[in-house]
């Protein structure tokens, strides 16, 4: 509990201003119960896992837990599932987020802009109607779609075109499109939000010099949205890096393992395998490829144009 | 007086620790026994809650004052595990009865979550009435035994006499080695277009639904290393894959790359079993299941698929060995026991329910509604069992080839390793070799190097 005293204490080493010393113990005493929630609940968990990351817990089948080290990450390195997950949460999080949601979300955004009221109210209800659904309801629901008997293919034949078997043959492409149903209309929030933001007068004046519909986007839209782009493009990555739900109920991660990304193999190691430390140590890695993304767009969001 | 830091902290921890207890619905009441077991994910199927329900009512009413209270899990037997898993860690959780699979009750004895029986069963007439194997499947390493069996469970083909008819095959098929069930298969093929000819369970999402009734039924079937081929308990090491592993393995892939078998996406789905039952052999969709002996269970009027002429269509066989060498039969068996948590608060009254789950007329009646395959000499003989269900001595008599699966501690590790093999051989991904290879590397991890080679080809 030191920590929590030190830390709840620092307000006071350096007041905003100068006041009664009586009033300095009772100033962070309205924030006292919320640190020592944070770190009952937050920071006792998160330093938790960090050491089971370190040992080689297991569910079952194991007497004791013993400190390993750096066992779990070696193994890590070393097994081909393992790479196999980072490559496919790379193309999973490319595919759906960074290129679907966010172009998608963009473009409708862009599209909803001119027009007319009563279509603007259908589409952003249609696509917002899609984020609201709860992700495993969402995950049935695209998993009836894409199966062999669902009704992708039913509409395929319909249109007499050959019928797929997505879900078998291309396993991360359906997955990746169903994140993109679900979550662009995140995208389409900011965007909205971002759009309105612009001046009518720089646009209707690039409009008088000359400037066409994508010359315009591309020189006054873009550049003036570009804050907003960092901070969707980071809320987006964060969120599908750990797109678990999803996955689970559309494939399991199969077939084989070629729809297993990161947050699947790191349940199927820790409960299915019953590793929970190599399972932790996973989890780790998944945060550190997270804050590997966070700190590029960081620093793409600092730059000034 | 004015409140100091410290006196505020201790007051703030003290509210929140208050929080935090009242969560959990832990309540270790000394008059209530907390009983977990798994629901079937089918909505129609629930006669294991009302069988439970009913000897609650006995119980509570035989032990006035005392309670129980049933935590029904509805999940796939993998998750089951987990959640149970998870539940027996902590003693805020921890029930105090589970319904424990035997695969993997050594794994969950190792990690200390279940407490020993044999104090009680000494005093306990009944125990005499279980068969030997019965009682040996729930004693651990340290001999000791961890839990009681309610049932097993025998395994073998089931076959569609009508799509038979069609094809011209007879009505009383027994295929005598792996070759005459392939040869059936491709003349129903051939045949009869649209149906599927034959199901082996195979991949990693049905779980040890595959690896049982798939990959062993067919391993145990090829006489590799002396009859373990899985594990040698003379020398206490699993037996690296040889060429039983890789023919068994082949198998499949034949059953699949000729198309033999369901489409492979629907194979590999987590819920395929109950598709079998509900929906490919009711509809005359599937000829021939390498399946269990409870499927019946599922087509009586109190199942979840009523289908009264299940006993005229489906006919059933026993699985051969490979080449048909002896005994020429060869079935697989687990079964599900109940053990008490070592995080039990109640573990008397927590036997008292196992007593009660076990009085003669309980056992039969659970026997009987969960098709199981009897565990105990009384229950046996019981007319109202044996002339409960078409083909029930068809498989009862299978007790006599069969095998049980090796009982120990990691086995579920290594079970999950085969499953891969299997999908990664299915689907093509690799061949039955190197697919043998990878769990060769995969079983010696987890065995910690403990394996030794199988006869013939290491």
């Amino acid at each position: 509990m030191a920590t929590a005293t030190k830390v709840a204490a620092a307000p006071t080493e350096t007041p905003a201003r100068p006041g009664p010393r009586r009033g300095r113990p009772l100033r962070w005493l309205p924030l006292a119960p919320a640190t020592v929630m944070l770190l009952l609940f937050l920071g006792g968990p998160i330093a938790y896992c960090v050491y089971i990351a370190f040992t080689n817990m297991q569910l079952t089948g194991a007497s004791s837990t013993d400190f390993v080290g750096l066992d779990n990450f070696q193994r890590a390195f070393g097994d081909d599932d393992f790479r196999n997950a980072v490559v496919l949460t790379l193309v999973f999080t490319l595919l759906s987020s960074l290129v679907g949601q966010n172009t998608l979300g963009l473009a409708l955004a862009a599209l909803m802009q001119r027009a007319s009221r009563p279509v603007r109210t259908l589409t952003g209800s249609v696509v917002i109607a899609a984020w609201v659904v709860p992700e495993i309801v969402a995950g049935f629901l695209l998993y009836a779609f894409f199966r062999r008997e669902g009704t992708l293919n039913a509409l395929l034949d319909w249109l007499g075109l050959p019928s797929q078997n997505w879900l078998y043959t291309l396993p991360i492409l359906a997955v990746s499109f169903a994140n993109v149903w679900r979550g662009t209309a995140f995208s389409m929030l900011v965007y909205s939000a971002a759009l309105s933001e612009i001046p009518k007068e720089i646009t209707e004046a690039a409009e008088v010099d000359g400037a066409g519909g994508l010359g315009r986007f591309w020189h006054i839209t873009l550049p003036m949205i570009r804050r907003s782009i960092g901070t969707n493009l980071m809320l987006n990555t964060l969120q599908t890096l750990s797109v678990f739900g999803l996955i689970w109920a559309m494939t399991r991660g199969g077939p084989g393992n070629r729809s297993q990304t990161l947050p699947v193999f790191m349940y199927d190691q820790a409960f299915n395998k019953s590793l929970i430390g190599y399972g932790t140590a996973v989890a780790l890695l998944l945060l550190l490829v997270g804050a590997l993304f966070s700190v590029v767009y960081l620093r793409l969001m600092k730059e000034e144009v | 007086m004015r409140p100091t830091a410290p006196l505020i902290l201790a007051a703030t921890l003290a509210a929140t620790a208050g929080l935090t207890s009242c969560g959990g619905g832990s309540g270790s009441d000394p008059d209530t026994v907390k009983v977990a077991y798994n629901r079937s994910t089918d909505n129609k199927i629930r006669f294991k809650d009302h069988h439970l329900a009913e000897v609650k009512k006995q119980f509570e009413k035989a032990n006035p004052g005392k309670k129980v209270k049933l935590i029904p899990i509805q999940a796939q037997d993998n998750d089951y595990a987990t959640k149970v898993q998870q539940m027996m860690r902590s003693p805020k959780t921890a029930p105090d009865l589970v319904y424990e699979d035997t695969f993997r009750i050594n794994s969950d004895i190792k990690a200390g979550y279940l407490r020993p029986l044999d104090a009680y069963l000494a005093k306990w007439k009944t125990w005499d009435q279980f068969v030997d194997t019965a009682k040996t499947a729930a004693k651990a390493e340290d001999g000791k035994t961890y839990g009681v069996p309610d049932g097993t469970d025998t395994r073998g083909l089931w076959f569609n006499k009508e799509i038979f008819a069609k094809a011209g095959l007879p009505a009383d098929w027994s295929p005598k080695n792996w070759n005459e069930i392939l040869e059936a298969a491709r003349t129903i093929k051939k045949k009869v277009p649209g149906v599927t000819p034959l199901n082996v369970y195979t991949g990693k999402a049905p779980g040890e639904t595959s690896v049982m009734q798939g990959f062993e039924m067919l391993l145990y079937g090829t006489g590799e290393a002396g009859g373990n081929p899985l594990y040698d308990p003379g020398a206490k090491k699993w037996v690296t894959g040889g060429k039983g592993f890789t023919d068994a393995l082949d198998f499949l892939k034949t059953v699949y790359s000729e198309k033999l078998g369901p489409d492979i996406s629907d194979a590999l789905d987590p819920n395929v079993g109950t598709t079998v039952y509900s929906e490919w052999l009711p509809q005359g969709k599937l000829a021939i299941a390498l399946d269990g002996s409870w499927l019946g269970q599922n087509w009586l009027k109190t199942g979840g698929k009523p289908w009264p002429e299940w006993s005229k269509t489906l006919g059933q066989a026993p699985m051969p060995t490979q080449h048909g060498q002896a005994p020429g039969k060869v079935s697989m068996s687990g079964g599900w026991t109940w053990a008490i948590t070592a995080k039990s608060k109640n573990p008397d009254l927590a036997w008292k329910f196992i007593q009660q789950l076990q009085t003669k007329d309980n056992a039969v009646t659970w026997d009987i509604v969960d098709a199981q395959i009897a565990v105990r000499k009384d229950v046996a003989q019981d007319p109202k069992y044996t002339s409960s269900m078409p083909g029930i001595t068809f498989f009862t008599g299978l007790v006599k080839n069969t095998h049980y699966r090796p009982t120990t501690p990691v086995y579920p590790q290594v079970s999950t390793a085969i499953g891969e093999a299997m999908e990664a051989a299915t689907t093509g991904d690799s061949s039955p070799e190197k697919a043998a290879k990878s769990y060769d590397d995969q079983l010696k991890s987890i065995a910690d190097g403990a394996t030794v080679a199988a006869g013939g080809q290491g």
